[in-house]
């Protein structure tokens, strides 16, 4: 819809803004607006402006490494890393997700549980919140956790502590709050002990207690603010996410589920092995991210969003009482099949935040935790595909072995990279509407920056490609004027012109 | 009557033959090293366990401990070596702890966590080193090789065999296999002999193993390298 925003004519002649760092996000970017003399914005562009290279340089790695080597793409939700490369090592020992010990399935799923809860409380509590709670547009001093804690110190406090909860989970199943083990080929490493278990279980009511406020809080800001949040950076797109085989949320295991805006199914219970034939990914010369798209629906109208939105919208029902109530509310609260306001992403996921805690108090009852089998084998294979909900979305991760178990290959889809051509939807969204034609000040900017911290965007996570990425070199001397120039094609030719 | 050497001004006792290292180890006084080995011939190339005897910088793992020594190992300039050789042997190979299987198990890095070392100090090489993967069972990344020669030591000494050499000098001095190919996979190495499991680092791994003692019961979780040498060093061969 603004996507003759992406690029204008005449860019010389145009005033450029810039937005850099975008802040309260993971990750570096940054966002570029190009004006007319009218202060109408011809131009609105997300730019990532890191590199990691962690697809080149994994390749001569033993695959054991993966799960631990990979998660650190990220300090935020390394554990969804860490179980989607597990996932995919399994099936380099022969173990599909059906035949892993259920012991193991079961502490995996934990781990998964403590992470999604943690992480999004710390993108609700820590980094959106004090847009939500202040103002989109409210003095920059007060757009802050502190400020948060200071002048709703009950709210700020609970944020800390759900998010230290989780982290606690984690801990427990993987020895450290952030890059611990845990989970190896195959299955994990070790059960819950009975203190672990009845430690965790002495505060979970208190979490869910919290974790329903969370939903009330955010329904109560939401629905106050319409039809505002309705439409502020909202965008009609497709969605795509994990579901269980009966249709319910799911977040560690299930097929693929993609739905249009209008909420037709274009694909459901995929096998996300064949991945493949359902998603390709565009490269642009601007950005560090790709842009994935839906094979069949074309590069045009193929991109999507995934994420809280996407899997609360593509469910059947949510399996835990609590959350589906809540999701039954969330849908009703639009009139359309699909909620597409990218606010109601933080709705969305602090249902999520509710799922995490029903399933996690459901989970510590289970003897499962404590004993039976953690690790099964079976015959070597020479590839593997894990696929995970993260908690920004669904995570791909796909290696080849040779025969001495060395990675030859590495292809991962990050949970934001999905989201890429959506943020700069919104961003040109916001821009268009909310700005163009104004006289931009530091708290208008601010609006573009909450278009993209509803999403949640990992920029570290995203940035992973290498080898593939065009580059343009120009040499010039100390008067400017241009001696030479290099152009890296993104097919990784090099033209000199 | 009992012969004896003072070590940081206290009284021990040593037999004939013992070396400085040998002595203080049984006296329950740890010396902090890497390439020494108490089932093996010492070597004396890590220089960790340099000792001030009499004055005089000496190898603890190699010098004969002797009547009337005056042997210093607790002081800060020796501390201060020590942690730059530690730095030396960090930034001469790629060792990436957070995501190296080795973690928590290696003598390396529970050395440098000894000597407080909080930093590589020096510029980081990053040298150019391949892994030797194509062994069935054992797995040699030389990115993490320290040439402490225990592998070599432990190949001939106690496997009977000649598995590992150190070829080249200075700067370009490299692990190599004792076969044609120059592959691990075309020596007579087993998976259960002792140069497969006695690297202090991550150089050379049992495949397909990495990992699996979790977080918090690995060797170095909850006890420092000292007390974990001087008890399993005591107590080796029973």
């Amino acid at each position: 819809m603004y996507e003759h925003l992406e690029t204008a004519e005449n860019r010389d002649t145009l005033k450029r803004v810039v937005v850099d760092p975008v802040s309260r996000v993971e990750g570096h970017g940054k966002v570029t607006l190009l004006l007319d003399e009218n202060n109408k914005v011809q131009q609105a562009r997300l730019h990532i402006v890191e590199f990691r290279g962690f697809e080149r340089f994994i390749q001569g790695r033993p695959y054991w490494e993966l799960p631990v080597l990979v998660q650190r793409l990220c300090g935020i939700c390394p554990v969804s890393h860490h179980l989607a490369a597990a996932k995919a090592i399994d099936q380099l020992v022969g173990v599909d997700p059906e035949n892993l010990p259920v012991s193991a399935d079961k502490l995996r799923r934990l781990l998964h549980f403590g992470q999604v809860l943690q992480s999004h409380a710390l993108h609700f509590f820590h980094l959106s919140s004090p847009d939500l709670l202040f103002g989109f547009e409210s003095d920059i001093g007060k757009r802050n956790i502190i400020a948060v804690l200071q002048d709703f110190p009950d709210i700020g406090l609970q944020g800390v502590k759900l998010r230290k909860y989780g982290q606690e989970v984690i801990r427990m199943v993987s020895g450290k709050r952030i890059h611990g083990t845990g989970a190896i080929a195959g299955g994990m490493n070790k059960h819950l002990s009975k203190e672990e278990r009845d430690t965790l279980l002495a505060d979970i009511d208190q979490i869910l207690e919290w974790s329903a406020a969370s939903v009330a809080l955010i329904k109560k800001v939401h629905c106050a603010n319409l039809p505002y949040y309705d439409d502020f950076a909202t965008i009609r797109s497709n969605y795509l996410g994990l579901v269980k085989p009966d249709g319910a949320l799911e977040l560690y295991h299930g097929g693929i589920r993609a739905k249009t805006a209008a909420g037709e199914t274009i694909t459901d219970h995929f096998d996300y092995c064949n991945y493949n034939d359902l998603i390709h990914e565009e490269v642009r010369s601007w950005t560090y991210m790709k842009f994935p798209y839906l094979l069949s629906q074309g590069k045009e109208d193929g991109w999507y969003r995934v994420g809280p939105l996407a899997r609360v919208n593509n469910c059947d029902f949510i399996n835990t009482p609590l959350a589906e109530a809540a999701r039954v509310e969330f849908k009703a609260h639009s009139p359309e099949a699909m909620v597409h306001s990218t606010l109601a992403f933080h709705w969305a996921r602090l249902i999520e935040v509710l799922h995490c805690a029903e399933s996690i108090k459901e989970l510590l009852h289970d003897a499962d935790l404590l004993v039976g089998e953690l690790v099964a084998q079976g015959e070597k294979r020479y590839e593997g595909i894990g696929v995970i909900e993260a908690p920004r979305g669904t995570l791909f991760h796909h290696y080849q072995v040779d025969d001495n178990d060395i990675v030859t290959k590495a292809n991962l889809i990050v949970s934001t990279t999905s989201n890429n051509q959506a943020m700069n939807e919104s961003v040109r969204q916001v821009a268009a509407e909310y700005l163009s034609g104004r006289e931009l000040t530091e708290p208008l900017l601010n609006n573009l920056e909450v278009a993209i911290r509803a999403y949640d965007p990992c920029l570290s996570c995203a940035t992973h490609a290498v080898g593939k990425m065009p580059l343009q070199l120009e040499l010039r001397d100390v008067d400017g004027v241009l001696i030479d120039k290099l152009i890296k094609h993104d097919t990784g030719d090099i033209e000199r012109v | 009557m009992t012969k004896t050497i003072t070590l940081d001004g206290k009284t021990i006792p040593f037999t004939d033959g013992q070396t400085i290292m040998q002595a203080a180890t049984a006296a329950g006084e740890y010396i902090p090293h890497l390439c020494h080995h108490p089932e093996f011939t010492p070597h004396g190339s890590c220089k960790l366990c340099t000792v001030k005897v009499n004055g005089r910088n000496c190898s603890a793992c190699t010098f004969p401990a002797a009547e009337g020594q005056d042997v210093i190992n607790n002081s800060q300039e020796l501390t201060d070596d020590r942690k730059k050789i530690t730095q030396m042997l960090f930034v001469e190979g790629n060792h990436f702890c957070p995501s190296c299987e080795k973690t928590g198990n290696c003598q390396l890095q529970a050395v440098a966590y000894y000597l407080n070392m909080l930093d590589d100090h020096f510029p980081l090489f990053y040298p150019h080193r391949e892994m030797d993967a194509s062994h069935p069972d054992v797995l040699i990344d030389h990115n993490r090789c320290i040439f402490c020669t225990l592998c070599v030591r432990a190949s001939r000494e106690q496997d009977g065999k000649d598995v590992f050499g150190i070829v080249g000098r200075g700067i370009n001095k490299n692990l190599a296999v004792n076969s044609a190919s120059g592959k691990l996979k075309d020596t007579d190495l087993d998976k259960n002999d002792k140069a497969a499991h006695i690297c202090p680092t991550g150089a050379i791994l049992i495949k397909r193993t990495g990992y699996q003692v979790p977080i918090g019961q690995r060797i170095y979780d909850h006890h420092e390298i000292n007390e974990v040498t001087l008890l399993s060093e005591n107590h080796h061969g029973e």
